[in-house]
């Protein structure tokens, strides 16, 4: 899960991290009363879930009350990669003399949390990690002991040339790998971390990501969640207990398990089709489980045919079969093609199930893609 | 011989009082594993469809002569139980839960490196040695003794291939799911030196999907141990960037994990990927020539 940088930045400033002192607004009088009380220069920023939000016209930079108004009313309106901007963060704007990247992230190579420092921020850091790697210094930190203050020193000290501002860094850096290590953490990182014209440390953005898996035991982030933020259907299918990725195709997708769920797609858009979603219905899928997903799929207007691929293994064929009548039943009339393929467990009570209801089912994933791509055509 | 579990593979159950856990400990048994044990705190003394139950796993050790651990314990709990088998001196621990804070298995994976046990999963099927012994959660009857080992980072796609295979009379020494989730125990690196120790493994069928470097590291490892063919399949070329596939550890970040950057490394030190699971059948009869 993601949260907002104003949100990442709460955190942060909790943990003693510098921040620079600002608030959200959601209409461009707010905005104009919150840089009242800041006092201009102040910076209005876009608060969306993606990255190259400056790119985009996302982050100015306001001299006077009336523009800090009016960039918020534009801000306000715009889309960014598809996102819509209902939030800006408005806090005072900082004289700039260099900016640098910190971030801490879970290394899937060494198994353990991955501190990195450098000198390029300000930038997008993947793009440094692509064309001049040497640029950022990383530490595979010992969980059991945690980041320890002379490893922060030799890392931060490897980035500014003034022991003064390396050792605020270290201490930043500190804070920082505690914050990830309490929030549970998939990732944290302040880009830019800017030295002002004060010669001091300030975090000028925030980001956050959290463990969804930790997400149980991290109730205060859980509820950062920003609902507005989230596709619908995919809330929906999280409280059902499906995972859901919506797409742009237009072959509704139903499957059992994440890695048979992203080979179907795969094979869709391979047989000349175009998946409209990711959807795994999960192990021991419950009748509840498939008319909900049923439900999910059928709001998604662009999709043409509804595919089931379902290879039984504690997941019952009959199990689905039964749903997916039940299914059919609520919902009254469903005017989309329904394509079914049943393998393993309980495929034969499964398809007897179907065939009750006149629905078809098939034996390979091959057939049952073709057949769903062939009627998407239609 | 196979890997990693066979005839002389005795399980303890954690969890085995829960609703998975006794379901699956029965379909273990029923597929003729040596179930020994079972292990839920504060139950010990009682039994299940006559399978012992103890309130420690070292019970199930010192008493029945376990040797492998399969986990069906809740999440919150489930990183404790895999320190304690480990502690109890389990060889062989496979986690089948799902949804272990990361950080909960950065730790447990410290805590492993001092001792010797090995770890499958979690958020993983398990593994079966055909005709010899299931640890796990994987369908039976969908198997065949065979010669060709499997290795996965996934479930039902697992099935999928396997069940082609057995369709095609093609049978395996051990089939593995190595699990979902970015932090696992064992990886495809660790099982290929397995498989390419094995005597009775002649082909590695490697199924791997978007996210992480394991598939990239695998191929390096291939090019520079392995003699024995392998043919593999990549799922998640669809995929889009940035959005988790289910799986905790399936997401594409930073550009990075793609599938089509793991079918280019693999290809490039001379593995045939297959582009539809149902080529694989195809891949591996070419390999067995």
């Amino acid at each position: 899960m993601k949260v907002h940088e104003y949100q990442a930045k709460d955190i942060f400033a909790k943990y003693g991290i510098p921040v620079p002192q600002g608030r959200v607004a959601q209409s461009p009088g707010v905005a104009r009363e919150l840089a009242a009380g800041i006092g201009c220069p102040v910076m209005v920023k876009a608060q969306v879930h993606v990255g190259g939000r400056g790119k985009a016209g996302g982050i100015k930079m306001a001299k006077t009350l009336g523009e800090a108004e009016k960039l918020a009313g534009k801000i306000l309106g715009m889309r960014i990669k598809g996102l819509q901007v209902r939030k800006v963060l408005i806090y005072r704007a900082l004289e700039i003399k260099s900016e640098a990247y910190m971030g801490i992230v879970v290394d899937r190579h060494s198994q353990v949390p991955m501190v990195m420092v450098s000198a390029a921020g300000g930038v997008d850091i993947e793009e440094v990690a692509r064309e001049t790697p040497e640029k950022i210094h990383r530490l595979a930190v010992d969980p059991l002991f945690g980041l320890l203050p002379f490893q922060a020193r030799e890392l931060t000290f490897s980035i500014y040339e003034d022991p003064g501002i390396a050792a605020q860094a270290a201490k930043i850096l500190m804070q920082l790998y505690r914050a990830f290590w309490e929030c549970d953490a998939s990732l944290m990182e302040i880009n830019p971390l800017i030295v002002s014209d004060q010669n001091k440390l300030w975090a000028l953005d925030a980001k956050f990501n959290v463990d969804d898996n930790a997400l149980y035991r991290q109730p205060k982030i859980a509820e950062m969640r920003d609902l507005q933020a989230e596709i619908p259907e995919e809330l929906m299918a999280r409280g059902k207990g499906l995972s859901y990725v919506k797409l742009d195709g237009t072959v509704g997708c139903v499957v059992n398990g994440a890695g048979l769920a992203m080979g179907t797609m795969d094979l869709i858009k391979q047989r000349g089709g175009e998946p409209a979603n990711f959807l795994d219905i999960g192990g021991s899928s419950s009748p509840e489980k498939v008319t909900a997903a049923m439900h999910i799929l059928l709001r998604d207007t662009n999709v043409k045919v509804i595919l089931f691929n379902i290879f039984g293994g504690i997941t019952r064929c009959d199990d689905v079969a039964n749903g997916l009548v039940t299914a059919l039943g609520e919902m009254g009339k469903v005017d989309l093609p329904i394509v079914i393929r049943l393998t393993g467990t309980a495929s034969r009570e499964g398809r007897e199930i179907l065939k009750k209801a006149n629905l078809l089912a098939v034996d390979s994933m091959a057939e049952v893609v073709e057949k769903a791509v062939q009627m998407a055509k239609v | 011989m196979s890997i990693l579990v066979d005839d002389q593979t005795r399980v303890v159950v954690q969890g085995i009082t829960g609703r998975d856990g006794a379901f699956h400990a029965q379909q273990m048994a029923q597929y003729g594993t040596k179930v020994v044990a079972g292990v839920t705190p504060g139950k010990g003394g009682q039994s299940m469809a006559d399978i012992p139950i103890y309130n420690f796993v070292q019970e199930a050790v010192d008493q029945e002569g376990a040797n492998t651990s399969v986990i069906y314990v809740p999440h919150s709990f489930a990183d404790d139980a895999i320190c304690e088998a480990a502690e109890a001196g389990c060889q062989l621990i496979v986690c089948i839960t799902e949804g272990i804070p990361t950080l909960e298995m950065v730790r447990v994976m410290q805590y492993l490196s001092a001792g010797q046990a090995r770890l499958i999963g979690p958020n993983c099927p398990g593994i079966i040695t055909p005709g010899k012994a299931k640890v796990g959660i994987m369908p039976g009857q969908i198997v065949k003794a065979g010669r060709v080992g499997v290795v996965s980072r996934s479930g039902t796609l697992t099935y999928e291939v396997v069940y082609q295979l057995t369709l095609a009379g093609i049978g395996q020494s051990t089939c593995i799911g190595l699990g979902g989730d970015p932090i696992i125990g064992t990886r495809f690196v660790d099982t290929l030196e397995l498989f390419e120790a094995d005597p009775e493994t002649d082909v590695v069928v490697l199924i791997g999907e978007i996210g992480g470097t394991d598939e990239e590291e695998a191929a390096e490892y291939i090019s520079q141990h392995v003699t024995k063919p392998v043919v593999a399949f990549i799922a998640g070329l669809t995929a889009p960037p940035g959005k988790r596939m289910g799986h905790a550890g399936a997401i594409i970040s930073g550009g990075s994990g793609t599938a089509r950057e793991k079918i280019a490394a693999l290809e490039a030190a001379g593995i045939p990927v297959a582009a539809k699971p149902e080529d694989i059948v195809g891949l591996v009869k070419e390999a067995i020539k």
